[in-house]
């Protein structure tokens, strides 16, 4: 058994042309960064691991996820998480819901609960719970997002340019924050990003498209 | 549990397919229904064609010359005199203080029923209106109403303002709707700095793209303004009615002879609208060709300050006159004795109302299942729809949505009539259901107007996100992406519902008139010229109208008072 | 005579399931629960209130749920039968009662297309006027129990007495409105009112009106008509609106008065003016005449198609109109002020009370005062003047 993510011998290409190709292993608590320019690919890549390739690209190879090969799993049965740049809380539930939404099901409405209040004040956001999450700020927002994403227990971890939208000083905090909980979860985590600090804050292998 | 899953998996990329038959279905059948008997098929009457007695009969009608003129004059007089005002209207004062209050006016106005519209106006201007009575006697000296023909004029020309207020807010809505994928701010600002002035600017830059955008929905406008019967009936002349409204009479007569006669108008009149719409691309072309060469002329002004000031006069007249016609209606509904040229009753009373209680009581109730019925079946069928295209890459293409626009540019006297006979000769039986899978013809392609373009604005990668938590695509739908689209999708349910309340010929074509809504009441009440009733029954018609839309704003800001993300949008 | 149109009707409708009307019980017992859809014009409301009570009454008795199908011309009726029969929709067609008018009456009897003979079984027949009223011809045509009575009607003219005297003959009514231009129309043909109104030009113009009582001809049709079109010459240029449009029907020409566009309009309903005041649609100056030779009168008819589901129910309808209760309410101005088509005499002492008790209201003419009853004419003249009409007005110049 292989824990971590592993892409074997991906190859995305759009309308025959050919875009991306890609044979890496990454193990629990490692960082692979993918860096290139933009339209080169990156996010593409991304959503084939998540499984939401839009039909004009065509793929081969295979993910693996654990051992597993999730190549062919519908997109909710992957465990592999994902952040995007922007928060996209969704508008409609509080921050308690936003994370309860994340929170795998089982257990009773006082241990949800409980759960999700201490995911909020593992990142001093306790009380936030019954808040809208558009009158939280960026740096809140992202924490919150981060939190619902680990709350679904995944097996990966997937940032499609997570820390762009975030003003230098907070954008460290965060990124800084992330790789923490990935690593103290064990899992591998895919970046996709344009900017070279953040892969060499993530500290891993570099891998530069086009 | 599986099995479910498998059978979801099936349903859903039927749905289009079913939705467009439940679209194109009855317009297909009823046209083919319309032919056999135009040209003297008609087996359930031992008649067996083909033969061209009804054709020859049509054309040896009298009135058919004038009928022709005016359904030709009317559709096109009113679609280029609308879509003039509305382009004007954004051309000059588009981003403005004004443009906003006129168009959060004229929005709400939409969804006044024509039917409601057409007596407002009536009851506004005809020589005893209340425009004639505010200013008599002590501006115009009349102490009787004046012997003119206003009303029901010969040429149709009050049927054109009653058409033309209309369409205006329509007009504009879907103008609005194509400004946002036309980049014209930016492009006014690259004219106005090159000298141009707003107007000009407007029309040189914006004005062509825009055209594309709005096309079909003037050709809706054209099509519907050709053979519209309800707003005809009210306002439009009788010596004779345009073609429209004697196909209807011609399927009213007790002869079979007449309803040959009236499938043969049926058939003239879509030849009519095909006709018309062929004039007006060529019509397109024309323009297009004197533009390019205005354009290259690169003058810089014409005329552009009097063309945003006619423009927002006339459009804030139709404004007006929907408005007014609304106010005037309420007026009657609780007048009582009230004699010209007294600009008020004598005195007010709620006798009317209760006089029509009963009556309303049960129109409203009939009109109410219909409408919520065939709305909430177009909503799953729309919404069905477009989660086939996120979930399948099921996306409709420009052919799709030309099938989307032609239940709307068919004209429904063209359809109704054969599809009736039909009905008739497969013995199905009349009444509600009949008349909600007609509704439903006209319904669905305004909700999925409505829904198709913020359900695909939807920020797809929430549903990644979702998916990537561990929801399943249905609880995606539900949990996620519904509640989000909760304003559009409301107000895509207003627009079904009012669409539906102002059916007026399918309702009395295929229910067999035992189906009574508050417009076929309304309208039939029109020959017996009592304002009173007719007041009443009007707003009736446009409370069930506008009630939901007030609903679509309000229960969003209700519901999400607490989520400033979704207050506006 | 009445044994064949029996077997004329049982050969016409082969899925003949009815009750016999003979038999009351059995017809009042089928009656029961059934619902009816009564096809009557939908634009009066005062006839529309009037049908809603007769619903409840019927309700309340006979368990019969009634309902009113609201038409904008009663002629939709008769093709909807016409076309369930060519459909062969032979048994619980879509409606169990129609109000009709001589002319459709003429048609759907020819086309056998009418359950009957009821009217003269019914039990409420025994107080019906037969001698007096013309109940037992519809237009010329033999009734022969195929329809059943409710109303009568006469021609009276409308007019605003703050305006104008009452005038005497159809000749006064167009000196007048040359004198008056703009202040008198009629409603458009093929209306009912509006034929009524062409008809009463040739009845009252014709020296000798008795040739209108047989069918119209080839040969005498264009002579016979002559002074109708002379007449129309002379008066269109001076009608409202110099004759380039007409009011729909005949309620439609009330709010005119109202608002002294007109002064003077026909109505079918001597009553009708005063319901019509009393609803505060007419000015209380308005009163109604007749003419000097008198005007054309005729009964309201309602009938059953031989497709009726609920053919039982509506013949507990159609009596129910025929009851002294129900006549005295339509006699009723603030009710309707229609005719009763029953015969005092018949009816006791209580039942006349109730007739005896109506104040008529200001604008309707006694008994006495409505004089002379002209005779419909053959509804053959109807059809062909009301065709020619159109051809000549209805059409535009």
């Amino acid at each position: 058994m292989d824990k971590g993510l592993t892409l074997q011998d991906v190859r995305i290409s759009k309308n025959g042309a050919p875009m991306v190709s890609l044979d890496w292993h990454i193990g629990p608590g490692q960082v692979l960064s993918v860096m290139g320019p933009s339209g080169v690919g990156k996010s593409t890549l991304l959503s084939f691991v998540t499984g939401t390739l839009p039909p004009a690209f065509a793929a081969t190879g295979r993910v693996l996820l654990d051992g597993r090969d999730v190549t062919d799993a519908a997109p909710h049965q992957r465990m592999i998480g994902i952040l995007f740049q922007d928060d996209l809380l969704f508008p409609h539930l509080s921050v308690g819901e936003n994370l309860a939404f994340g929170l795998r099901p089982g257990g009773s409405r006082s241990q949800r609960r409980a759960k999700v209040d201490a995911a909020l004040a593992e990142v001093d956001l306790a009380g936030f719970a019954d808040r809208d999450p558009a009158t939280l700020s960026g740096g809140q927002k992202a924490r919150v997002a981060l939190m619902r994403m680990l709350l679904s227990d995944p097996c990966a971890l997937l940032l499609d340019e997570a820390f762009s939208r975030l003003d230098a000083a907070l954008r460290a905090q965060v990124r800084d924050l992330v790789f923490a909980r990935a690593r103290d979860r064990d899992l591998p985590v895919l970046m996709v990003t344009h900017d070279a600090e953040d892969a060499a804050a993530a500290g891993g292998a570099v891998v530069t498209l086009g | 549990m599986p099995g479910r899953l498998v059978t979801r998996r099936r349903l859903l990329p039927v749905l289009p397919a079913l939705t467009l038959v439940a679209m194109l279905g009855p317009v297909v059948a009823g046209l083919y229904g319309t032919v056999l008997p135009a040209f003297g098929h008609l087996p359930a009457a031992g008649l067996t064609g083909p033969s061209l007695e009804a054709m020859r009969g049509l054309f040896d009608w009298p009135g058919l010359p004038r009928a022709v003129t005016l359904s030709l004059t009317t559709g096109i007089t009113t679609t280029a005199i609308a879509l003039a005002i509305v382009m004007g209207l954004v051309a000059g004062w588009s981003g403005t203080a004004a443009f906003r209050a006129l168009e959060r006016a004229l929005s709400p106005l939409l969804s006044v029923p024509h039917a409601a519209a057409a007596f407002g106006l009536a009851f506004l201007i005809a020589p005893s209106g209340w425009v004639a009575r505010a200013t008599s006697p002590w501006l115009t000296g009349w102490d009787r109403p004046p012997d003119l023909l206003i009303v029901q004029d010969t040429w149709g020309l009050t049927m054109t303002a009653g058409l033309v207020i209309k369409e205006i807010p329509f007009l504009l809505l879907m103008t609005l709707a194509a400004l946002g994928q036309t980049d014209a701010p930016r492009a006014r600002t690259i004219a106005a700095s090159l000298g141009y002035g707003r107007v000009t600017g407007w029309l040189k830059c914006v004005f062509p793209r825009v055209y594309a955008q709005i096309r079909l929905p003037v050709y809706v406008v054209l099509a519907y303004g050709m053979s519209v019967v309800d707003v005809a009936v009210i306002l439009g002349p009788n010596t004779p009615p345009p073609l429209s409204v004697q196909i209807v009479r011609w399927m009213g007569e007790p002869d079979f002879a007449a309803r040959l006669l009236a499938n043969a108008g049926a058939l003239l009149q879509l030849a009519l609208v095909i006709a018309a719409l062929a004039v007006w691309r060529l019509a397109e072309g024309v323009v297009a060709w004197a533009g390019r060469r205005w354009i290259a002329t690169g003058g810089r002004f014409c005329g552009d300050r009097a063309i945003a000031a006619t423009a927002l006069g006339l459009s804030a007249t139709a404004a007006f006159a929907i408005a007014g016609g609304i106010a005037v209606l309420v007026v009657w509904s609780f007048a009582g004795f009230w004699g010209f040229p007294d600009a008020m009753p004598d005195a007010l009373t709620l006798k009317n109302w209760m006089r029509h209680a009963a009556g309303l009581g049960d129109a409203l109730t009939q009109t109410a299942v219909i409408a919520i019925s065939v709305t909430a079946v177009a909503l799953v069928l729309t919404i069905g729809c477009l989660e086939a295209e996120h979930r399948h890459g099921l996306r409709m293409t420009r052919r799709g949505m030309w099938l989307l626009y032609l239940p709307l540019i068919i004209p429904q006297t063209a359809f109704l009539p054969g599809l009736q006979t039909l009905l008739l000769n497969a013995g199905a039986d009349t009444g509600q259901a009949p008349v909600m899978l007609a509704h439903l013809v006209f319904v669905l392609p305004y909700v999925y107007l409505s829904l198709a373009d913020p359900f695909r604005a939807w920020d797809v990668r929430n549903a990644t996100v979702a998916a990537a938590l561990g929801a399943s695509p249905d609880r995606v739908l539900w949990r996620v992406r519904l509640p989000m689209l909760l304003r559009p999708l409301l107000t895509a349910t207003a627009i079904g519902l009012s669409v539906s309340v102002g059916q007026y010929l399918p309702t009395l074509l295929i229910g067999g008139g035992r189906v009574s809504t508050l417009t076929t009441e309304a309208v039939a009440l029109a020959s017996g010229g009592d304002r009173r009733a007719i007041a009443t029954y009007g707003l009736m018609q446009t409370a069930a109208a506008l009630v939901p839309f007030a609903l679509a704003l309000g229960i969003p800001a209700l519901i999400w008072r607490n989520r400033k993300g979704l207050q506006h949008g | 005579m009445k044994y064949l149109a029996l077997l004329a009707a049982v050969a016409a409708t082969p899925a003949w399931s009815q009750a016999d009307p003979a038999d009351w019980d059995a017809v009042t017992s089928a009656a029961q629960g059934q619902t009816v859809f009564w096809n009557a014009w939908g634009g009066s409301t005062t006839t529309n209130d009037f049908i809603a009570w007769v619903g409840e009454r019927v309700a309340e008795d006979y368990g019969v749920t009634l309902e009113h199908v609201k038409l904008t011309d009663t002629a939709d009726a008769v093709t909807r039968v016409l076309s369930e029969k060519q459909a062969g929709t032979d048994t619980d067609g879509a409606i169990d009662m129609i109000w009709i008018n001589g002319a459709n009456f003429a048609a759907m009897k020819e086309a056998d297309l009418l359950f009957g003979p009821f009217a003269e079984q019914l039990p409420n027949w025994q107080y019906v006027d037969v001698d007096g009223k013309t109940v037992q011809t519809d237009f010329t045509v033999p009734v022969e129990g195929y329809e059943s009575p409710w109303a009568m009607a006469q021609v009276v003219f409308v007019y605003d007495s703050a305006d104008m005297e009452p005038l005497g003959s159809m000749q006064a009514i167009l000196d007048w409105s040359t004198a008056n231009p703009g202040r008198f129309t009629y409603p458009q043909p093929p209306d009912f009112l509006g034929t009524t109104f062409l008809k009463q030009v040739l009845v009252d113009t014709l020296d000798d009106p008795s040739v209108l009582q047989s069918p119209a001809t080839d040969e005498n049709y264009d002579t016979v008509t002559a002074p109708l079109w002379d007449y129309l010459y002379a008066l269109t240029p001076t009608l409202w609106r110099e004759g380039r449009a007409y009011p729909a029907t005949g309620t439609a020409m009330f709010p005119l008065i109202a608002d002294a566009e007109l002064d003077l309009s026909i109505s079918f309903s001597p009553g009708a003016a005063s319901t019509a005041i009393a609803n505060s649609e007419l000015p209380d100056t308005v009163r109604t005449f007749v003419l000097d030779k008198g005007t054309i009168g005729n009964a309201s008819f309602v009938a059953i198609p031989y497709n009726s589901g609920s053919a039982e129910g509506a013949m507990v309808v159609a009596n129910f109109l025929m009851s002294p209760e129900a006549q005295a309410r339509a006699q009723d101005p603030d009710v309707l002020g229609y005719g009763t088509v029953l015969d005092m005499d018949k009816l006791d002492a209580d039942q006349r009370a109730a007739f005896d008790a109506l104040e008529l209201g200001v604008a309707t003419l006694s008994p006495a005062e409505l004089g002379t009853v002209q005779a419909e004419p053959h509804p053959s003249w109807m059809t062909r003047i009301a065709d020619d009409w159109v051809t000549r007005y209805g059409v535009a110049q």
